[in-house]
């Protein structure tokens, strides 16, 4: 019985991905005075993407080829299921962030080997950059669960973090969840690869870099790792700054995308070199006055 | 028609080759992507690699040098893979059909599903043309 509840949950997250995926097309599109793609587009180009030829290049390695993507689906599937059991069942094991954290590295650390094992003079390029933009924001966002745990008081329980907040509370009101959460947004920005972070698919200059060479079905499982993402990221920090009510959780995540469109649609992309200066000599310097803020109890 | 024929024409990819093209043709394509025209609410998108193509844009007259390459391009292309021929270069060589450097038209090197003509043809006439491969696709059976 609860392996269907699950398989409900995957289905829904796949398909609030897919919603959130298009609003941010369609937000984007309305900002340019155009009328942007149908609601279904990121589901019927994922679906062609699967009737489509897969092509595994001469050079490439080819285990790695074809694992990378399945390995970043596999571990995308799980954060989303912990985020979703953590939240309706109050169902968790010992230390479930640490967890969390590692199984959102996955998908980008096979992104970056899956890109390096195509063989492919660009992809190497964008792999580069995504090795350099990963561990720019992965220790700034370490630096921002910090700030939570410290908050909650030492407990690295997901359920814990939520029920704490549930009861009156809420992080995101007080200063230094205000600087944990600002964090945490530019996060995850640049962990969805969003316009001022989106060296590493760079289509004008290294013609979509990490993706290059993939084609037909991998790239779908690609698109379907990345539409996972696109849920559980937002969700994750939602469930970290501003829990509430179910209704309450879907209405943020939708003004969590439109706030990410804005960003996206108001900045040009960024330089690797600016990436690195960004997170490190800005956000983490004020991840340190939110960690002092919150040892003082601000 | 068929489920696949129905997916395939709600999200066509376009890869944009330039065979050596006066710029003028490539422009227009671009233009296809303003608001004016709009071509991202029928699915379509310019993507970067060949890998993800699904349609072909080629522009401009090939010369000796570019058509290997453009031959390559097209077996690097995943099948299912359409190709459009936008302007009148590359549909029947237009002035430089007695050039020294020029080979063929198009259709000599590459199977060809849709020719647009112009010089350059309007955004009009290109989604005109795309309209034309949708109704190729869901008519017939490949």
């Amino acid at each position: 019985m609860k392996f269907i509840l699950y398989f409900l949950f995957l289905f829904f997250s796949v398909s609030m991905g897919g919603i959130g995926w298009w609003l941010e097309r369609k937000l984007t599109a309305r900002f340019q005075y155009r009328v942007g793609p149908p609601w279904y587009q990121n589901f019927i180009d994922i679906m062609k993407l699967f009737i489509k030829e897969t092509i595994i290049p001469q050079g490439a390695s080819r285990i790695l080829f074809i694992l990378s993507p399945l390995v970043s689906l596999s571990s995308s599937l799980i954060v989303a299921l912990i985020l979703i059991t953590d939240y309706f069942f109050k169902q968790n094991f010992i230390a479930d962030i640490i967890v969390i954290i590692y199984l959102l590295i996955i998908p980008s650390l096979f992104l970056i080997l899956g890109a390096f094992s195509s063989a492919n003079p660009l992809a190497l390029v964008g792999a580069i950059r995504e090795t350099k933009q990963l561990i720019a924001y992965e220790f700034v966002f370490i630096v921002s669960l910090v700030i939570v745990i410290i908050k909650t008081g030492g407990s690295l329980f997901l359920s814990e973090i939520i029920e704490r907040q549930m009861l009156g509370n809420i992080y995101f009101k007080s200063f230094s969840g205000l600087i944990a959460f600002i964090l945490a947004f530019f996060y995850l920005q640049a962990k969805l690869g969003i316009i001022p972070f989106d060296t590493p698919e760079a289509e004008q200059e290294i013609a979509s870099g990490v993706m290059i060479e993939y084609s037909g079905a991998l790239l779908g499982f690609w698109k379907i790792s990345k539409l996972l993402l696109y849920f559980s990221l937002p969700l994750f920090i939602i469930f970290l700054f501003l829990p509430g009510k179910f209704v309450d959780i879907i209405i943020k995540y939708f003004l969590l995308i439109l706030l990410i469109t804005v960003v996206k649609n108001i900045n040009p992309r960024m330089r690797i070199k600016d990436v690195l200066e960004f997170f490190w000599f800005f956000l983490f310097p004020l991840g340190l006055i939110g960690i002092f803020l919150a040892i003082n109890g601000y | 028609m068929g489920l696949k024929e129905k997916i395939l024409v709600k999200s066509l990819w376009v890869f944009h080759i330039s065979a050596g093209s006066c710029n003028n043709c490539d422009i227009e394509i671009l233009d296809c992507l303003t608001p004016r025209f709009d071509i991202e609410r029928f699915g379509m998108q310019l993507i970067g690699s060949i890998r993800h193509a699904d349609v072909l844009l080629v522009t401009g007259a090939m010369n000796k040098k570019s058509a290997p390459i453009l031959k390559d391009l097209y077996e690097q292309a995943p099948k299912p893979c359409f190709v459009v021929a936008v302007g009148t270069c590359p549909c029947s060589q237009h002035m430089f059909k007695d050039s020294y450097n020029t080979i063929s038209s198009l259709d000599a090197i590459i199977p060809v599903d849709v020719y647009i003509p112009g010089c350059p043809p309007k955004p009009e006439a290109i989604i005109a043309g795309i309209a034309k491969l949708i109704n190729k696709l869901t008519n017939d059976k490949r």
